[in-house]
């Protein structure tokens, strides 16, 4: 009977003990807005860093598209509920550095990992868009990426266009783009997608125009448009001039217009990098390019700016939270993960070394096209018009300026009108958010 | 006179209508009065500074030029919607109170659209009338006429409005079946027999006598349109082209959820309650006195 006791008796403590340790493990919760191929990704790396380690546990949990993450985090944050990363799109980074009560910044939570934070190791155009004017890195680069020009083969060999040389400025664009028309190579010469943040934000770095006052919203969020000066007119006159016979055809706010490349439609894209999986998978005869710039310009080409996402820690955690966060952080920023992320995603490595890494494997070499993104981010050191855009409101000014876009694209204004209504509608939008 | 029905126990009727009370608290009240007060509130969208404004917020709200273009388009939006819906239905209900055979087959085929979706029903709308790969797109096309509801903002509120009426039809169509069969067969035949044709026995009879049905419908069709449309818009047009289909509600959403200006959204769903409130109110004060009863 004794023995038989104290086996029970054992056998409770070992259970007891073993609930307890799994008590130990501190859960992280991380909220994203990945889906598709992407989404695996997130669940992959989740999957991997739990693996890693014993201490913590990361939860990742979709929350529907960038601006239903960002709504969500906001609600439950209101709710004392907020989880404890959140993935927070480019032009949600303003919203979020505005509340600086409610977050925790990167640069804090990294050094509290144990390791000294070495703000070399990443990529200096990234990491500055996501720091404060004093340099403090507030949130982690997840996916970055930097729009780029994609171009059909099939279409631009039967419009005699030369297959291995696509368009460098936007003249050469519109020309190509009228004969791809005129000779019946696709019904549409050429489309993008996001006017706002490729044709307007983008546009005016790689360009080195003003964007807006304050260094375009990095140095202090007061900040007044400058988008309706001669060169953006002209631009968006000649979009609008394309768009009247459809040699331009528009596809909507957002990513839409991808469609109309990949469906043959139109036979070149600017887009996002990020969306190279999709032209992949497709398997659609393409090309890709730089982002086309204006020519005659001084400084132009410049450098790009960072679209994409980042992972914000909200505040008011405890510290075993914190260390958990930091631990993942280090995770991702390992060398493999990131050549890996670049490599299978199309969005931009984080740290130089993974960048080094992958040049050095060759794929570049394999994958023509591929370091497009990088050169043309870290190509020049940025100016103060190239280092990103940022509003505590850029959602609602990239709304602003998509419907004057629209009405412009409609033959209901000219480009003039279009960017002046922006301009005058978005100042006082921005004044508005700021309380003033 | 009927009798009046009283209660003996003087706590059981208040038992009785609790539960309904507790919802109407829980689902409206509550809430409506956490609108009002964050209507009278700027607050930054994590609510860490908030400042009491009074009616600063209905100002603004009322002073915005695109508040106006939203009001002028729920309204477009809202008669359209109700009238398409309601007379469609109307139509399909007449004829199919006449089919002999068959006639459940029909009426199920004819109710099946209410079981879909708002956001899904704007999805095929959107789908067939796509202006790079729907079908009734390339038929429009190559009929002459240039479709790009994208950028023309009729074309999008067309398009709108024919998916949000489509939803409603069936709705509709299982009220005036229903209005149908409480119409006496022997008016109709009566007055067949005294030589009124089709179309005056419809106008002078069925007409009249569905009232009731039309007036409810009406009352339902235009909340619908009001605020269960969202979906559908949403899907569709997202509001666009610029501002040609952002109706109240889709604007409440918009600056409240994508624009954060919590205040101002706050401020206008209090503003549309008030107008809903009145429109039934109107709706039963003055329409409902023309209605006949059986």
């Amino acid at each position: 009977m004794k023995t038989i006791g104290l086996t029970a008796i054992v056998a409770a403590s070992v259970t007891l003990l073993s609930t307890s340790a799994s008590f130990a493990v501190t859960e992280i919760s991380w909220w994203h807005a990945m889906t598709g191929a992407n989404n695996e990704v997130v669940e992959t790396l989740a999957k991997e860093f739990n693996e890693s380690q014993s201490d913590y546990k990361v939860v990742p949990v979709f929350k529907g598209t960038y601006p239903e993450t960002l709504n969500a985090g906001i609600a439950a944050f209101r709710a004392r509920q907020a989880p404890d990363i959140i993935q927070v799109f480019d032009a949600g980074t303003g919203v979020m550095m505005a509340a600086e009560k409610a977050i925790k910044p990167v640069a804090d939570i990294l050094s509290m990992g144990g390791e000294s934070f070495d703000k070399s190791k990443y990529l200096g155009g990234i990491v500055s868009y996501y720091s404060k004017p004093d340099g403090t890195m507030l949130s982690f680069p997840y996916n970055s990426s930097s729009p780029i020009l994609y171009y059909n083969k099939d279409a631009f060999q039967k419009a005699g266009l030369d297959v291995n040389n696509p368009p460098k400025t936007w003249t050469e664009v519109w020309d190509a783009a009228k004969k791809i028309k005129t000779s019946g190579a696709a019904a549409c010469g050429y489309t993008s997608t996001w006017l706002t943040w490729i044709q307007t934000e983008n546009f005016a770095a790689w360009n080195n125009q003003q964007w807006g006052t304050n260094e375009n919203g990095i140095a202090a969020l007061d900040v007044e448009l400058k988008i309706n000066t001669p060169v953006f007119v002209k631009h968006f006159d000649e979009i609008a001039a394309l768009a009247k016979d459809g040699t331009f055809k528009y596809g909507g706010r957002t990513a839409e217009a991808k469609n109309l490349f990949l469906s043959g439609e139109c036979a070149m894209l600017t887009e996002s990098s990020g969306g190279l999986g999709d032209m992949v998978k497709s398997g659609m005869n393409f090309g890709t390019g730089q982002l086309p710039y204006e020519a005659g310009i001084e400084g132009a080409p410049q450098n790009t700016i960072p679209g994409g996402a980042s992972l914000w820690v909200f505040g008011g955690k405890d510290d075993e939270k914190y260390k958990g966060v930091a631990a993942f952080f280090e995770f991702l920023s390992q060398t493999p993960i990131q050549s890996r992320l670049h490599q299978v995603s199309g969005y931009l490595p984080v740290t130089m070394a993974a960048y080094e890494e992958t040049k050095k494997s060759g794929f570049y070499e394999k994958n023509p096209g591929r370091e497009i993104p990088i050169q043309q981010m870290m190509g020049k050191a940025p100016t103060a018009n190239s280092k990103g855009v940022r509003l505590a409101n850029l959602p609602q000014v990239r709304d602003i300026l998509n419907e004057e876009y629209e009405k412009m694209l409609a033959g209901q204004q000219t480009a003039q009108q279009a960017l002046d209504n922006a301009v005058q509608r978005g100042n006082a939008a921005i004044k508005q958010a700021l309380g003033k | 006179m009927s009798p009046r029905v009283t209660f003996p126990n003087k706590l059981l009727p208040y038992l009785l209508v609790a539960p309904q009370l507790a919802i109407t608290l829980v689902f409206f009240y509550w809430p409506a009065s956490q609108a009002i007060y964050q209507s009278t509130l700027r607050e930054d969208p994590f609510g860490l500074d908030s400042a009491f404004v009074g009616i600063d917020n209905f100002r603004r709200v009322l002073a915005d030029p695109n508040y106006v273009n939203s009001i002028q388009v729920t309204v477009i939006f809202s008669i359209a919607t109700a009238v398409l819906a309601m007379a469609v239905a109307m139509f399909l209900a007449v004829m199919a109170d006449k089919v002999v055979r068959g006639k459940g087959f029909y009426r199920t085929l004819m109710i099946w659209p209410y079981a879909v979706a708002p956001a899904i029903a704007g999805m095929l709308w959107l789908f067939m009338f796509n202006p790079s790969m729907g079908t009734f797109a390339y038929m429009l096309r190559s009929a002459g006429i240039y479709w790009d509801p994208l950028l023309n903002g009729p074309q999008a509120m067309f398009l709108v409005i024919v998916a949000a009426a489509w939803k409603q039809i069936s709705y509709n169509f299982l009220f005036f079946v229903a209005g149908l069969q409480a119409i006496p067969k022997t008016l109709v035949e009566a007055a067949a027999i005294d030589g009124a044709g089709e179309t005056k026995r419809f106008w002078t009879i069925i007409f009249p006598l569905l009232a009731p049905t039309t007036f409810f419908l009406l009352v339902i069709n235009t909340t619908y349109a009001f605020f269960d449309t969202f979906g559908i818009i949403h899907a569709v047009t997202g509001g666009g082209p610029g501002k040609a289909t952002e109706t109240l509600v889709y604007k409440v959403y918009n600056d409240g959820f994508v624009n954060l200006i919590l205040g101002e959204s706050a401020a206008q769903s209090v503003i549309l309650m008030v107008i809903v409130i009145a429109l039934t109110a109107i709706q039963f004060r003055y329409v409902e006195k023309k209605v006949h009863y059986g």
